[in-house]
């Protein structure tokens, strides 16, 4: 297992330079001057322009600048927002909202998606299968802004079962429609997953040997069959993460949620580029740390990994 | 001991000799070509053709299809063409189906131009997708050692940032340069490593067949035994992630523009069309209603077709329904 450890965290170090320097290349490396973008169109005064071109390493060659911004970023700075503010302040007030937001989605979809995935794969072909493969199919397509906006419209204005926006602090119970919205893209592929892996296990040989041991369908169910079922689903949760923070985004930005999501939809929507790229930068480097939790929990769950 | 007559009764295994003539050598080689050719892309028609849901997937994704390729036929208003602001947010009226959005243009319109956007970006973001895709996965796949490590760390690194965001990054500082060619690159640019993965597992199980060890034996190029045996047994999983990949083409393209940083909006985009009507969702939900409804349709066509291809080609999947 150490061994496994050490070899996966190697793994990690390439991905992370290569994801930050390309992250920094695409904004940096591209037309545009940032000076110029910062002043609109009555120009600074030119020492005012030297000043800051010093004070951010304007004139450093490119691969210089971008060891600034990678030390900036080991030593936990993430640069500054359009308005001036540090985008760690910025995050110690919001992160914390959206990781409310994000569990609480993760919390539904695995409930509602194991419970549905399990059901459907023990009675295969029946009436509840064939229509929450329908469902699944159908809540695949629809974009996650689509669906954010007719949860709000239905559910909120018209029906009046949730409020519209999310209020200041955001308490839990604002969280809950968004929370919905956000889970529901997963969990129409984690029913999917949780249905075609309960059909697998349910026909290996020792289910069938639980089952002539004379042990009852209340114990094989959950801890043979529901059990052994779950690794390739708790795998999906760390690809899924990255659709997870881009539907954070824009559910966010719907639901009025103040978090780290709606931030960036904001940056997004003013082209504040800075802004926007120390987000990105943070979003990337959360996804990395979530899939290394994710793949050591898998070999811990599952040992054909850690020995292959 | 019971005497037996052993004239009568069967000939002594000894004796017996079968008849030549009884299963001629050429028998054999008639059979198999007699016999219908079958191969996994015959045996997936087969099964294709003999579910509805195929036949369904395939009208819808041929009717929008035809929508992009002649809007002329389904609408004689030009887009964005009077459009007047005492029409705003207006109910239907004779002519216009489905009433006016918040500028007065006619929603009907604004549709049926906006699938040849949708359909653009997915089709360039497809091809980009599949060729880097494959070329990535085919190499890294087949050759192994050094060469898959490379690829396979470059991979891992597109990987590493979800493509929507990478494309926000794009497209963010492409602010000025925001167009469909554009677009479909900074999507296709990051969305590759998936199908490329896909391949490369499937190829990893492929080259151990026998037929690449004969092609080997006879001194096949390896390279050769590359394209012409490993690649087209190895793209049937590539072709359903693909089919599916056009769809979140699709759906990406709606979400940036959706965010505002997809296609301008002199262009005819359903993102678009909802992220302006977004503002006025409690007085007038139609008008946001009908390019969300327009664009659910499309990617659903194309994940059903994606669905059905899938389960037609794996006989894995087919076994477990």
């Amino acid at each position: 297992m150490l061994w496994y450890t050490g070899k996966r965290l190697l793994q990690v170090i390439p991905v992370l330079l290569g994801a930050t320097f390309l992250i920094y290349f695409m904004v940096f490396a591209m037309p545009g001057d940032p000076i110029a973008a910062l002043y609109g169109d009555r120009p600074p005064a030119p020492g005012v322009i030297e000043q800051i071109r010093e004070q951010y390493h304007l004139n450093d060659p490119f691969i210089v600048q971008y060891f600034h911004y990678l030390i900036g970023i080991f030593q936990g700075d993430f640069g500054v927002t359009y308005s001036g503010q540090s985008v760690n302040d910025v995050l110690a007030r919001t992160f914390p909202v959206t990781i409310r937001l994000a569990l609480l989605a993760i919390f539904i979809e695995m409930v509602a998606g194991i419970f549905v995935g399990l059901i459907s794969g023990l009675r295969k072909g029946g009436i509840f299968d064939a229509t929450g493969l329908g469902v699944s199919l159908v809540l695949i397509s629809l974009p996650i802004f689509v669906i954010g906006f007719v949860a709000q419209y239905f559910l909120a204005i018209q029906l009046g079962w949730f409020s519209p926006t999310v209020g200041a602090g955001a308490p839990l119970e604002d969280l809950i429609l968004p929370a919905l919205v956000l889970a529901s893209i997963s969990f129409a592929q984690i029913v999917r997953l949780t249905r075609s892996s309960v059909i697998e296990t349910a026909g290996l040989d020792f289910v069938r040997t639980a089952y002539s041991k004379g042990l009852t369908r209340r114990r094989i169910v959950p801890v043979h069959i529901l059990r052994n079922s779950l690794i390739p689903v708790v795998t999906y949760l760390g690809t899924d993460f990255g659709t997870l923070l881009v539907g954070a985004t824009v559910t966010e930005g719907i639901f009025n949620v103040p978090g780290v999501g709606r931030t960036l939809f904001q940056a997004i929507l003013r082209g504040e580029g800075p802004t926007i790229v120390s987000f990105v930068t943070v979003m990337v480097l959360l996804y990395l740390i979530v899939n290394l939790l994710v793949d050591l929990l898998y070999a811990v769950l599952d040992p054909r990994i850690r020995y292959a | 001991m019971p005497d037996i007559d052993t004239t009568t009764s069967k000939p002594q295994p000894g004796h017996y000799v079968a008849p030549l003539e009884e299963t001629p050598l050429d028998a054999i080689d008639t059979i198999k070509a007699e016999g219908k050719p079958s191969n996994l892309w015959i045996d997936a028609w087969a099964d294709l053709r003999r579910r509805p849901m195929f036949w369904i997937s395939a009208a819808m994704i041929l009717i929008i299809v035809f929508v992009a390729l002649f809007p002329g036929l389904f609408t004689s208003e030009p887009p964005n063409s009077n459009c007047q602001l005492a029409n705003s947010n207006g109910a239907p009226t004779d002519g216009h189906p489905l009433g006016f959005t918040r500028q007065g243009c006619d929603v009907w319109s604004r549709i049926v131009h906006g699938a040849a956007t949708s359909l653009s970006v997915g089709i360039i973001v497809t091809i980009l997708v599949f060729t880097l895709g494959v070329l990535f996965g085919a190499f890294a796949g087949f050759y192994g050692g050094w060469v898959d490590g490379l690829l396979s760390r470059i991979g891992d690194i597109f990987f590493a940032i979800p493509y929507i965001l990478a494309a926000v990054v794009i497209m963010s500082v492409l602010a000025d340069y925001r167009n469909v060619w554009v677009i479909s690159l900074a999507i296709g640019l990051f969305a590759w490593p998936v199908t490329a993965r896909v391949l490369r597992s499937e190829i990893l199980r492929v080259k151990q067949s026998d037929y690449v060890t004969a092609a080997t034996a006879i001194g096949v190029p390896r390279f050769k035994i590359m394209w012409a045996h490993v690649v087209p047994n190895s793209i049937a999983p590539v072709i359903v992630i693909t089919t599916i990949a056009l769809a979140g083409a699709i759906v990406a393209e709606a979400t940036l523009s959706f965010l505002g940083v997809g296609l301008p909006s002199t262009f005819m985009s359903w993102g678009n069309d909802i992220a302006q009507a977004q503002t006025t969702l409690r007085t007038a939900p139609q008008v946001l209603l009908y390019p969300s409804i327009a664009l659910s349709l499309t990617v659903f066509s194309f994940i059903m077709m994606g669905e059905v291809i899938r389960d037609a080609l794996d006989p894995k999947a087919r076994a477990q329904r």
